[in-house]
């Protein structure tokens, strides 16, 4: 029957609390056997506190030929940055 | 190298498109898998990083010959740490492969019928103890010549298994050099095994960079795809000039007379290794080929059961999580 | 004080008995490297075989600083002969198939888990602090252990079989893990370590629920093996050390 195992994306949460990142795949037969092998492979050194599983397949990327439209219309948004506002020094930290 | 002569394929693309391609490349932006690439591009890359996961899995074949005679605790643990993390590169690599269209079981199934190679080198012997410092210390060195060069290219998923295994690879190399050390500085015996243990991996190590390629087309493509970084020839000569002083230091030999320092080229002058040999252990006549891929075979035969089994209970859960929904 | 040193020597005892066992199962273990069905399991295993390892460092370690007469871990390890190795007889038994070897990992560790449990509250503080460390780590080789021998179990037949005929050839190496002997009831009566018959509650209870879950049988045979950790051993343990002794034995005087 050889069937290959599916492949799972690998989210790991790092010591410091910030989000989970990704760090890879590997192939497993289910989802808790998915973190198992996660926790073996992607946390050999230490790296992790929480892990997330997905399956490969079920990951909706956005489609790289949207790149402009997607991205590039945020470019002309500068005012969202706190560099586009002068504060004059005498304020203070702000 | 771990991908040793990777053939770059031909392209039959519309030129504008290939134009567009490359001028992405050059301006140094990342090629991701569901992005439109060169036919030949994609197959060249499946050969060399599939080469590469090859190379990781067999590898971890010669080094794991002396995890069960590893002489202290403290060896035996290093050691398998390390054979671990080749095991977990050849992962990383074949995921990578993997975002290319092919999967992990075709290319398993390409490197047991020989229409995939691995790198020359592990089919060379581990003979002694002081084999597991040589190869630390010269393959691994070898290895990361190349590796350090390649989280820079083009291909994504590529690059960023490269920067996790560099990463991980640093303390491969040092491992193996503390091994030699020890050895140098040990008894008689242990010098002679230490120097025994380099005068049969200088050669073959020189070897894994690859025969020259200043003239090669393949080289050309693969470089202005920036899948290859250096030339061979490059890469070898920093690794001659890396590791002599190295030797030195040891109180060992490099077994080439050739070997001097040139001020001119501000490098060491040293002979080319026995090319014919090289071709033969490619062809598969090297002193190991047949019992690496024998073994290989072995594992993936016998562990067949073991994959359907854990495929079946987990269809089974599947089917039983549905009906009780 | 006579009592004092009959203590130290039945300590020893104990802690080899602890090391070897660790020791010998972390050297069979590490055999699949590179061997294994799939690259994510070769990855695990080895995980198992660094953490016996390191356990038989804290354990041997502590041995040899019981004992006193300057050996260390790598000199118990590497230059004792088969009749001073106390490990257990499960443990030396050689790898099998892959399903073979799993069932040794899970008869094992069904066992090493809760004697690690209650060797937390050794009055020995040394003993206690090894064990809240390796304690982790076998509660997670015990959670893998065991979830493979379900899934395999109840996998197809032919993983079925092959973990039906691994448990068959096994069992009757198991029940050395809950025999009693003087040693250990010295050890025992000083709070140092628990009796190994205190465990087969807890043994029995974990093993019948994830044979029952795998669809296993555990054979009726009552005949138990024993004497490894008394010294004597099958004939497996002599070529184990034959290959992991081999450099400390050809050159005596080196360092590594």
């Amino acid at each position: 029957m050889s069937s290959e195992w599916p492949l799972w994306e690998i989210f790991i949460r790092g010591q410091h609390g910030l989000n989970h990142r990704h760090v890879g795949s590997l192939h497993a037969p289910d989802a808790e056997m998915a973190v198992k092998h996660a926790r073996d492979v992607y946390t050999r050194r230490n790296e992790g506190v929480s892990i997330w599983v997905v399956p490969s397949n079920a990951i909706t990327a956005s489609s790289p030929s949207d790149k402009g439209p997607l991205f590039e219309p945020s470019n002309a948004k500068v005012y969202r940055h706190p560099t586009f506002f002068d504060i004059p020094e005498d304020v203070g930290k702000m | 190298m771990y991908a040793q002569m990777v053939k770059s394929e031909a392209s039959n693309d519309d030129p504008a498109l290939l134009a567009a391609f490359q001028a992405r490349i050059d301006a140094g932006e990342k090629i991701e898998p569901k992005e439109w690439m060169p036919e030949g591009y994609r197959k060249t890359l499946i050969r060399q990083i599939g080469q590469h996961a090859h190379s990781e899995i067999v590898g971890q074949l010669p080094e794991g010959n002396w995890i069960t005679r590893a002489p202290t605790l403290e060896r035996k643990a290093i050691l398998l740490a390390k054979v671990q993390d080749e095991a977990g590169h050849g992962l990383y690599l074949y995921c990578a492969a993997e975002t290319l269209g092919v999967s992990r079981d075709e290319l398993t199934e390409a490197l047991l019928s020989g229409k995939m190679k691995y790198s020359s080198i592990f089919n060379y012997p581990t003979l002694t103890w002081a084999d597991m410092g040589a190869v630390g210390w010269l393959v691994d060195g070898a290895a990361i010549m190349n590796q350090v060069p390649l989280q820079r290219t083009s291909f994504g998923p590529y690059a960023r298994a490269m920067v996790r295994i560099c990463k991980e690879e640093s303390f491969h190399q040092r491992q193996g050099y503390d091994i030699m050390m020890k050895l140098a500085q040990g008894t008689p015996e242990q010098k002679a095994m230490a120097q025994d243990a380099l005068n049969r991996f200088w050669y073959p190590s020189l070897m894994m960079f690859g025969p020259s390629d200043k003239d090669s087309v393949h080289s050309a493509q693969s470089m202005a795809w920036k899948i290859k970084m250096n030339t061979n020839d490059e890469l070898r000569q920093k690794f001659v000039d890396q590791t002599v002083p190295q030797a030195e230091y040891l109180g060992l030999t490099v077994p080439d007379p050739a070997v001097k320092w040139n001020e001119e080229k501000g490098g060491y002058d040293f002979s080319e290794p026995d090319w014919a040999e090289f071709f033969e252990v490619i062809k598969g006549n090297g002193p190991c080929n047949a019992e690496r891929i024998e073994a290989r075979q072995k594992a993936w035969d016998d562990g067949a059961w073991f994959r359907d089994g854990l495929m079946a209970h987990a269809a089974k859960q599947r089917t039983a999580k549905v009906a009780a929904e | 004080m006579a009592v004092a040193l009959d203590l130290d020597v039945a300590l020893f005892e104990g802690l080899c008995r602890l090391g070897d066992s660790t020791l010998v199962l972390g050297h069979r273990v590490s055999e699949w490297c590179g061997h294994a069905p799939v690259l994510e399991e070769d990855i695990a295993l080895a995980n198992v075989a660094l953490d016996l390892i390191g356990q038989t460092q804290l354990w041997l370690g502590l041995a040899a600083e019981v004992e006193g007469r300057g050996r260390d871990a790598d000199r118990l390890a590497f230059r004792r002969d088969v009749w001073d190795f106390r490990n257990l007889l499960l443990v030396e038994r050689p790898n099998g198939d892959f399903g073979h070897t799993l069932m040794r990992q899970f008869l094992f560790d069904a066992w090493h888990q809760p004697m690690l449990k209650a060797l937390e509250d050794s009055h020995d503080p040394r003993i206690a602090a090894i064990a809240a460390k390796a304690g982790k780590e076998v509660a997670y080789h015990l959670e893998r252990s065991a979830d493979l021998v379900i899934r395999l179990g109840d996998g197809t037949a032919e993983s079925h079989g092959r973990m039906q005929t691994a448990l068959d050839r096994l069992w009757p190496y198991t029940g050395e893990m809950m025999m009693s002997d003087d040693t250990d009831r010295a050890l025992a009566e000083a709070g140092i370590i628990p009796a190994p018959d205190s465990i087969r509650p807890q043994w029995d209870a974990v093993v019948a629920e994830v044979l029952a879950e795998a669809t296993l049988k555990a054979p009726d045979q009552a005949y138990m093996h024993k004497g490894g950790k008394q010294g004597t051993h099958s004939e497996h343990l002599g070529h184990m050390l034959a290959t992991m002794q081999w450099l400390q034995r050809a050159y005596p005087d080196s360092t590594w």
